[in-house]
């Protein structure tokens, strides 16, 4: 009964996340915009696990985290070097 | 117990407070870098706060052992994957809004 205020907080959270993913004039905004709908739903995933009392939750909290990340600096590498650099290719030539 | 529980509400509400208030400086700053910063406001204080009310909630059992777990991936790759963001946005000529740019900024006139 204790999580309803952060719930409640968290789910405006994503909602105005939304809106920056929406609005967000540059690729980058929408990056991190999804930066910030991956933590909060982290956030719910952890708190779930309380009010379900289920323990397995924190466990998708954090896959989804690591997830987060990775997906987030995927799409910066995409967008910045334009690919994501050949499967095993030299590190010599950095672009 | 009530102490806990009046704790963790604390704890937990005014971390879910820093998300909005995190969110809510992503949706009005001016241009992409200061959004950053309103967006890692999300990741430090307002997961942290939740985290910390969310141990205190499981006590000394496994599940805290993973919350700690949860709050020190985030400790260590937000600021990663903000600075890959920045730095591909100044790749990619993202221009910050500098105050001299326009004459003087709304806010402080020189």
């Amino acid at each position: 009964m204790i999580y309803v205020v952060v719930v409640t907080a968290l789910l405006v959270t994503l909602a105005l996340a939304l809106v920056r993913a929406f609005r967000g004039p540059t690729v980058f905004d929408r990056a991190l915009a999804g930066n910030a709908v991956g933590t909060a739903t982290m956030m719910l995933l952890a708190i779930f696990q309380f009010i379900a009392g289920r323990p397995e939750f924190v466990d998708l909290a954090l896959v989804y985290g690591f997830l987060n990340v990775i997906g987030t600096i995927a799409l910066q590498k995409f967008f910045r070097y334009g690919d994501l650099g050949e499967p095993g290719g030299t590190e010599g030539e950095g672009r | 117990m009530i102490v806990v529980d009046v704790l963790t509400w604390v704890l937990v509400s005014a971390g879910g407070v820093f998300c909005v208030i995190g969110a809510l400086g992503m949706l009005r700053m001016p241009d992409f870098f200061t959004r950053m910063h309103a967006a890692s406001v999300i990741d430090t204080l307002g997961a942290g706060l939740i985290i910390v009310g969310l141990i205190l909630q499981s006590g000394f059992t496994l599940a805290s052992l993973k919350l700690v777990i949860l709050g020190l991936l985030i400790f260590f790759t937000s600021p990663t994957a903000s600075h890959a963001l920045a730095n591909a946005a100044l790749e990619r000529g993202a221009k910050p809004v500098l105050a001299d740019q326009e004459g003087e900024s709304p806010s402080s006139p020189p």
